[in-house]
């Protein structure tokens, strides 16, 4: 089943999805769209130093990002720059220096399209295995971390006060993030990441009830435009990340229209017989 | 009440400085198993610093924080604020930082009347019921210590008068130590075990005495207070300046009021500044 270059992509796409999702909704709650943008483009430094060094890009790319979001958090402390100035100089500095080192190593024939915005045929069975291992690693931590993680999301103080260590809760958090830009590089590429944490969250919010239920429902969501915009992509040939990104805004549009207010009318009536 | 065993959380000659700047300076206090301690002082005097001090949010920049170790907190900040992207229900809410049993969070949630709202979205609550739900949550832990700031604000006034009975019941059913921040004094005092008067230094503490009629302290703490159930003689020997200087009784000045600058004239223990509303309050 897996010989099927669509199959392939479908699996590691759902694979991402149900990653991206759950800590997608910490990115949504923390105001965090644009640290997990800065990773996204350090990912491409990441891409170029594994090439020259010739290590596993999903490693390179795995310790640039933890490297740059530990610079961040080591700026905040120390620098006089506000978090968005400091965070728009880390993320196009790492892009553009990313693009500077691919520019030099003439030897190397590289598909920048495919890094940018994901390449579905390019996908092994070993992105695979990759992904869906990586992944259970991923969510397993995020599941151990949830309670303190989400204590400190909702209220630092109060954790910090009631002995959640927030401090350590949210260092986890950050390599977790770096983890999953990783993996999901080579699907959705670097430029769009963000989307697929951010998007899916945005549309899970309005129908959740609970943290834990929003973080269940942007898998899903960002499953179903996963497959859409897979499907879409094999249609008209299309780049397969900016093909998903397209399927999950249609998704969150959808959920905006009168068609979603029939899940507000279910849930007041919930709540009146309650 | 007061503690045989060591004290749940100490803070000896603690200090917070920021920008070259001390909020607060040379505070020491200790709060014991079943003891009420109550932090009184104007806006910007130290009070949230020096709780956060003792509950190890902040880590003094001089002194010490002691707290006895495996002790369950509870506490109840001056301000939350929930981000609306957050699907955040007040019975979600009471399990934040641990899993109570639903009969604990139940009973603490009928204790501070807000069983009915148990199925609505923190964001959605008013000022009022947050701060009743954040007293639920902070109660149902059953904490050993429980440090509250300004817990009733917003609450009107039966509702305050009601909570702050709450507050001392619970420190008789869990035997637990209470540090309170509040500027509702007249109120606080009934159940109080021990006061400390703040303005960026200890200017006193002790157990309150049940005086009302001292003019100093209605100037400090406005007229209602007239009825006070227990107030402290404040005779003021020195005015906080806005810059954070200290004009003393003799008109000298001097960058704060430590004992050892020579310019602190004490009485008994009782002493402070009953005009700081002149100074950083102004």
């Amino acid at each position: 089943m897996l010989d099927d270059f669509f199959v392939r992509a479908l699996v590691a796409g759902c694979g991402v999805a149900l990653i991206a999702g759950p800590l997608g909704c910490f990115i949504v709650w923390r105001r965090l769209a644009y640290f997990g943008d800065t990773l996204s483009h350090g990912a491409l430094l990441g891409v170029a130093l594994g090439l020259l060094f010739e290590i596993d890009l999903t490693i390179a790319v795995f310790v640039v990002s933890a490297l740059v979001s530990l610079a961040l958090l080591t700026l905040q402390r120390r620098a006089s720059l506000s978090s968005d100035a400091l965070l728009g100089l880390l993320s196009h500095s790492a892009l553009a220096l990313g693009l500077v080192v691919l520019a030099f190593m003439t030897w190397v024939r590289i598909d920048l399209m495919g890094l940018l915005f994901g390449d579905i045929l390019a996908v092994s069975k070993t992105d695979i295995a990759l992904i869906w291992g990586g992944g259970a690693v991923v969510l397993g931590v995020l599941a151990a971390i949830w309670r303190p993680l989400f204590a400190a999301t909702v209220n630092p103080e109060i954790a910090e006060a009631e002995g959640m260590q927030p401090d350590r809760a949210n260092l986890v958090f950050m390599l977790l993030m770096a983890g999953v830009i990783a993996i999901a590089m080579k699907i959705i590429g670097v430029l769009l990441i963000t989307a697929m944490l951010i998007i899916p969250a945005a549309t899970a919010r309005r129908f959740a009830g609970g943290p834990e239920l929003m973080a269940i429902l942007a898998a899903a969501i960002g499953a179903a435009a996963v497959s859409g915009g897979l499907s879409a992509s094999l249609n008209w040939d299309t780049p397969s990340g900016p093909s998903i990104v397209v399927a999950a805004l249609c998704l969150f549009v959808l959920s905006l229209t009168p068609l979603a207010g029939l899940a507000d009318i279910v849930r007041a009536r919930r709540a009146g017989r309650g | 009440m007061a503690s045989q065993t060591a004290p749940l959380v100490s803070l000896n000659q603690a200090g917070v400085s920021r920008a070259g700047r001390w909020l607060v300076r040379g505070v020491s206090l200790s709060v014991g198993r079943g003891e009420i301690v109550t932090l009184i002082g104007p806006n910007g005097s130290g009070k949230s610093t020096t709780a956060k001090m003792a509950l190890g949010i902040v880590r003094p920049d001089e002194g010490e924080a002691i707290r006895h170790k495996g002790l369950v907190v509870s506490y109840v900040p001056q301000k939350v604020s929930v981000d609306w992207t957050l699907p955040l229900s007040v019975d979600r809410f009471m399990h934040l930082t641990g899993r109570v049993s639903s009969g604990d969070a139940l009973r603490a949630m009928e204790a501070t009347g807000v069983t009915h709202l148990r199925d609505a979205e923190v964001r959605n609550l008013s000022g009022g019921e947050f701060q009743r739900v954040m007293l639920a949550r902070a109660v149902a832990r059953k904490p050993d210590l429980l440090v509250l700031d300004e817990p009733v604000q917003g609450v009107d006034f039966s509702g305050e008068i009601a909570l702050y009975e709450l507050i001392g019941r619970i420190r008789g059913e869990l035997d637990c130590g209470v540090l309170l921040i509040s500027h509702d004094l007249h109120i606080v005092m009934a159940a109080t075990d021990r006061v400390i008067c703040l303005n960026g230094h200890v200017c006193c503490s002790g157990t309150p005495t049940a005086v009302a009629s001292s003019p100093e302290y209605r100037r400090m703490f406005g007229a209602p207070a007239a009825q006070a159930l227990a107030v402290y003689e404040h005779h003021h020997d020195h005015t906080h300046l806005p810059d954070g200087r200290v004009r003393h009784a003799d008109g000298s000045v001097t960058d704060h009021c430590h004992a050892e600058d020579g310019h602190h004239h004490h009485h008994g223990d009782a002493h402070g500044h009953g005009s700081s509303r002149e100074g950083r309050d102004a």
